[in-house]
């Protein structure tokens, strides 16, 4: 065995023969009828990563076209569509979807005890519809490309622009179906399908996480469908919902369009609290500080979340008392957050702290997501507002707390559930080289926009020429994200890497706590073997005992049981060595210090 | 590219000040707390790191009243930064009955300005300093956003309603002026800038019609070029002398040059002077002119520019080569907005346009960084 | 942790396990299960239409209150009669629908197909109605867009641009909820062919029958919303 404290990731047992879900079938046609919401996380994980690499390679040409105030390569009307795709792929075809499509299909029903979605051939439906809806945006570009933005803003996007965009909108249309299904599905299971014993309370904090967005999909996702479809009505059939020349009101169109979009920022940060909040206490190897509070607080995110869309439209001739009404419930959305992480952060006190990447990406997120958190008080303040809004300031908010703090936990959660899915181990020095280059390119390219937008530098911007004292900053920006792109590139090939050489993971190569470490990696097409009758609480880690363990009799803890430990014969026994286990414990599972 | 970290936008406005005082204490809380969660997360991670011997008895899992702490005491921050924030939202939002007015129309992709006698601009708006001045705006296609960063304030502009904005400008200046709300293909060149003038300066411009002087003849931009950016007058005056021959009254008339070849000037000899002109050194100098090619292919010098250099050449005779900078009419010149842009000779075009526009407010030197104190300091002159 | 344990052997066989209880699907431990998901996932997805519909009604909110005069004078030209008996048709289907699932709780095939059989009559007589009450308006010049009419008569006085708001706002509900109501007939009449061939599917648990009474009644709900709120528009002072 290996040094004290890191658990080794190679089997325990003899390599397990029985089938598991990658192996039950190799055909193409197993893959794209099979209903078992693992290969669909799968399907997803290819799909959603192109398009991740597609928006991330546009971010990269409006990088390159922001070097200088008179842009280098590109000329207006295309560095506009550009813009426009890099915010529509990565809104709609990576954030939205991103975490519940890999993660939450993935791990949810194993986590609860299912063995599989309620519905699982809606499920592969929803795969079929965000490809379909990805086709569609995909063939708007190819077929002339948007210069809306992606928000779509009318009179422009419904009378006056010159785009492809019916084709972007139906796209649209269908990719939020796809978010629908996914979001029935996630709140059916989480409500009827946990395994015996799990109870609400026993639930591990990315399951509420996934409720939460799954209510805010299902509440708001309609509404934009609607919205947009309208858009395509005007553009198409010149129909007056949203254009003043025929006395439609296009602001009634931004209510609308904001309605479902600032929820949707919830959707996709969510899901990130819920991979945080499985990353701190596992490698933590503690309960998560005040459960209850975290896990309300998703709940009240959700809810509150509803009702702050406003505060895009401070200046959009909405009147002065819409916007105070914004401007209060805005701050009040921030609180729930901030009860995150500061609960985040005290779990991590007397905690049994394991640096492993996918730590390293849990860490990245409090500090990024708590920048990214307060300078959007900057924006929820009204009077503020009117000096920051459609500058770089809201640019760099928003990618602090989308990039730094929703693609941190994807990566933090791919890592961390990798073993799982593929049943095999990545190496981890070059994701922790990756998670570094990530936090430093990150806070390089998108720090110096705080301050540009402060200047007064406005988004979506080709040319600054007007205002040639940007430069210094978008030159450091984009320098940034050379480092940035280096970092998000690398997990291509360590992952890919270990798919084929990687060691054999175990059941529990991370020693964590939660019925997804208790079946094989990877798992059977069932799940598990038999059902599972959960006893215990959730995140039930004892870190005073384990240290106490590993100090008393430098033996390690069974990385399978985290109760158990490996003796000097290599035999897994129960307890630790020295300590009274059983009283430590009440007689329904409550530790006796809580 | 000079090294200048602006870390503000100039304070021109009444809202300045107590918007960047709440803005500097919300930069404050947020390096606070910033700080707090970084160094509670890194002290935590490095001290109760697996094997490290803190002392772990007695973990924590629950305490209601500090959570109940950690809920309140954002809440409290927040509203109070919610009032302070409203406070300056209310008053940005109600023009004082005493504004004057002007009037803004926004169309795709210009800024056309109408003030109440009747003056209008495009592009630039001309305000006084120490009044309210209400800005009464209304898009003429799709929504476009009226921002002055300098001022701290910006408002949409929707087709089909009015929309209104209004501010008291504190210090004399050029501001930038953007459009801030995406409205298609040159959303990014519809901007320009904000001119704050002292009150009485303001009441004379708009008696003088405002900007509404004849438009520069292509001489007269000639002579702007040959007497400003470009300083042909260092070499070239009114008499020949060593350093180059005097260019008056040179149309028409017949140069020898150091190869014993003749030709009578005309626009080609001109522009090839300019461009190459070692292929046609006048007789009796060498070769010390800079080669102008260069910078037409960087961009710096257009056609556009060779064309009214020759303008004004041929229009030079011995009083004019005198080498003033003002043009007739006593007009500032560094104010007319570009017609070059409302032409369609392509973004590049457009953009040295402007860079060349804004440079040629500093006679001397090219490139030269305009802060936009430096820029306000130059029309002082 | 967790205590791996044996449960009765109910799952296991479970992907097309035809138990005592019927077809269940391998994911469920008991038909009970089965039945709870489906019935919390139709009210699920009901609630998504609720917010689907209901973007369309905010916008028929918003602009009405704008335009109350114009609203109302467009309105004129709709036909109330013809409205009604569509709603009454619409409430008798939904009764029938509520026999049906009554049958299939009891068991009564010919219960249940002669009510589907019903149900279905009434949607295609909702259907042509409504197909005549567009063509009127197609005949009339009522369609928004650049052939809409200029005739003010037609428009009983109201202003051209907000008269195409509102026969928009008028197109897009009734249209989106015939659509509803299509699928809703193709779904019934899937179901009824069904229980006509005995499918175990249906005929074992009425669960499935009564998902479809759902969607049914909540087809019928919206246009029991749009008749008043399109038709019956009082007069502004």
């Amino acid at each position: 065995m290996s040094a004290i404290g890191i658990p080794a990731p190679v089997e325990e047992h003899p390599h397990d023969t029985r089938t598991n879900y990658l192996n039950v079938a190799h055909t193409l046609k197993s893959w794209l009828t099979t209903g078992d919401h693992k290969r669909i996380a799968i399907l997803y994980l290819i799909s959603i990563s192109t398009f991740f690499f597609l928006g991330a390679s546009f971010a990269g040409m409006i990088r390159l076209e922001l070097m200088s105030p008179a842009g280098v390569i590109l000329e207006s009307e295309t560095y506009n569509k550009v813009f426009t795709a890099h915010g529509v792929v990565m809104v709609f075809l990576f954030l939205v979807p991103g975490i519940p499509a890999i993660m939450g299909n993935f791990i949810l029903p194993i986590m609860i005890g299912a063995r599989d979605l309620a519905f699982p051939r809606l499920n592969l439906l929803s795969w079929y519809l965000y490809m379909i809806g990805g086709g569609f945006i995909v063939a708007s570009f190819v077929g002339g490309g948007i210069d809306t933005g992606w928000t779509f803003y009318t009179p422009y996007s419904s009378m006056y622009s010159n785009g492809q965009v019916g084709l972007a909108l139906i796209g649209i249309f269908i990719a939020g179906f796809s978010s629908i299904t996914t979001g029935i599905n996630f709140i059916v299971t989480v409500h009827k399908m946990r395994a015996p014993g799990m109870t609400w309370f026993r639930l591990p904090l990315f399951v509420w996480s996934m409720y939460a967005t799954s209510v805010v999909i299902v509440l708001g996702t309609p509404v934009v469908a609607i919205t947009l479809l309208l858009v395509l009505l005007e553009r198409v059939f010149h129909l007056p919902f949203f254009s003043p020349e025929l006395g439609g009101d296009p602001v009634l169109f931004q209510h609308m369009f904001w309605f479902y979009s600032h929820p949707a920022v919830y959707i996709m940060v969510l899901p990130a609290f819920g991979i945080i909040s499985e990353l701190i206490s596992n490698f933590s190897r503690k309960r998560i500080f005040g459960y209850h509070f975290v896990a309300f607080s998703s709940l009240a995110i959700a809810g509150l979340g509803f009702l702050v869309w406003g505060h895009h439209m401070f200046v959009s001739s909405q009147s002065m008392y819409e916007g105070l009404v914004f401007s209060l419930l805005s701050f009040l959305v921030a609180v729930p957050s901030a009860i995150k992480i500061f609960n985040w952060t005290l779990t991590l006190y007397k905690g049994n702290i394991r640096l492993q990447s996918p730590m390293l990406y849990a860490l990245g997120f409090l500090g990024l997501f708590t920048i990214g958190g307060l300078t959007g008080l900057f924006l929820a303040s009204a009077g503020t507002d009117v000096h920051l809004t459609a500058t770089y300031f809201v640019v760099a908010h928003f990618h602090y707390v989308m990039v730094g703090g929703s693609l941190l936990a994807f990566l933090g959660g791919l890592h961390y559930w990798w073993p799982k899915m593929t049943g095999r181990m990545f190496a981890d020095g070059p994701a922790k080289v990756s998670a570094l280059l990530v936090f430093i390119g990150f806070n390089v390219t998108f720090f110096p926009q705080f301050i540009v937008g402060w200047l007064g530098m406005p988004r979506r911007y080709h040319y600054y020429y007007f205002a040639p004292e940007y430069q210094v900053y978008n030159v450091m920006s984009t320098l940034g994200a050379t480092v940035l792109a280096l970092g998000l590139i690398m997990p291509l090939f360590y992952l890919t890497h270990s798919l084929f050489s990687g060691a054999r993971a175990a059941a529990n190569p991370w020693g964590a706590h939660g019925l997804e470490w208790e079946t094989t990696s990877p798992p059977p097409t069932t799940n598990f073997y038999e059902t599972p009758i959960v006893q215990d609480e959730v995140y039930d880690f004892d870190p005073v005992a384990e240290y106490e363990q590993q100090r008393a009799t430098s033996e390690i803890f069974d990385p399978g049981h985290p109760h158990r430990r490996i003796d000097k014969e290599g035999e897994s026994k129960p307890g630790i060595a020295g300590a009274d286990h059983s009283s430590s414990r009440a007689a329904d599972g409550q530790k006796e210090d809580r | 590219m000079p090294f200048n970290f602006p870390l503000a936008p100039p304070s021109a406005s009444t809202f300045a000040g107590p918007y960047d005082t709440l803005f500097y204490t919300l930069c404050a809380f947020t390096l606070l707390f910033t700080l707090l969660i970084f160094v509670g997360v890194i002290v935590f991670a490095v001290r109760y790191r697996q094997g490290s011997k803190a002392d772990r008895s007695r973990p924590v899992y629950e305490d209601l009243r500090l959570e109940l702490t950690l809920l309140g005491i954002p809440t409290i921050l927040g509203l109070i930064f919610f009032y302070f924030g409203a406070a300056q939202y209310i008053h940005m939002r109600t023009p004082p009955k005493d504004s004057q007015d002007i009037f803004v129309i926004g169309k795709q992709w210009m800024w056309h300005a109408q003030h109440s006698n009747g003056v209008r601009e495009n592009n630039t708006l001309h305000v006084p300093i120490g009044r309210n001045v209400r800005l009464t705006m209304i898009s003429q296609d799709v929504i476009h956003a009226f921002y002055i960063p300098a001022f701290r304030t910006q408002m949409m502009v929707v087709p089909g309603r009015y929309t209104t904005m209004w501010f008291n400008a504190t210090k004399e200046g050029e501001y930038h002026l953007f459009c801030n709300m995406y409205c298609g293909t040159q959303h990014s060149e519809m901007g320009g800038k904000v001119v704050a003038m002292a009150p009485e300066a303001y009441t004379a411009w708009l008696a003088n019609g405002g900007d509404n002087s004849p438009q520069l003849t292509m001489a007269q931009r000639g002579e702007r070029l040959y007497n400003g950016r470009l300083a042909c007058n260092n070499c070239h005056g009114v008499a020949d002398n060593p350093r180059g021959p005097s260019l008056v009254g040179l149309f028409g008339k017949r140069r020898t040059f150091s190869n014993a070849v003749a030709q009578v000037a005309d626009d080609e000899y001109i522009r090839e002077s300019i461009l190459r002109p070692y292929n046609k050194l006048v007789a009796g100098y060498g070769q010390e002119m800079p080669a102008y090619e260069s910078e037409l292919i960087d961009g710096k010098l257009t056609e556009e520019n060779i064309l009214e250099l020759i303008a004004y050449i041929k229009s030079m005779n011995a009083s004019t080569a005198a080498g003033t900078n003002v043009a007739p009419g006593g007009n500032n010149l560094n104010l007319q907005p570009l017609s070059i842009r409302a032409g369609a000779a392509g973004p590049a075009v457009n953009a040295l346009a402007a860079e060349k526009e804004y440079s040629e407010a500093t006679p001397t030197g090219h490139g030269k960084n305009l802060g936009v104190n430096a820029y306000a300091a130059e029309n002082n002159r | 942790m967790a205590t791996i344990a044996h449960p009765g052997d109910h799952g296991h066989g479970g992907d097309h396990g035809h138990d005592d209880h019927g077809p269940l699907h391998h994911q469920f431990e008991d038909i009970e299960q089965q039945n709870e998901c489906y019935i919390v996932g139709m009210w699920t997805f009901l609630v998504t239409e609720v917010m689907f519909f209901g973007a369309f009604f905010l916008m028929y909110t918003v602009y009405r209150m704008y335009y109350q005069l114009d609203f109302y004078r467009a309105h004129e030209h709709l036909n109330i009669p013809l409205g009604a008996v569509n709603t009454m048709i619409l409430l008798m289907s939904s009764f029938f629908m509520v026999m049906a699932v009554q049958g299939a709780q009891l068991h009564n095939r010919k219960q249940v197909i002669g009510n589907l059989g019903l149900v279905q009559l009434c949607a295609m007589g909702f259907l042509t109605i409504k197909f005549f009450e567009y063509k009127e308006k197609f005949a009339d010049h009522l369609v928004p867009g650049v052939n809409f009419t200029q005739n003010a008569a037609e428009l009983h006085g109201a202003n051209l641009n907000h008269a195409q708001i509102y026969y928009g706002l008028y197109f897009g509900m009734t249209g989106l909820h015939a659509v509803h109501i299509l699928v809703g007939m193709l779904v019934i009449g899937a179901l009824g062919a069904m229980w006509i061939k005995r499918d175990k599917l249906v005929t074992e648990d009425y669960v499935p029958t009564e998902l479809i009474g759902l969607y049914w009644h909540f087809v019928d709900l919206v246009w029991i919303f749009l008749f008043p709120l399109m038709y019956l528009l009082p007069k502004p002072h």
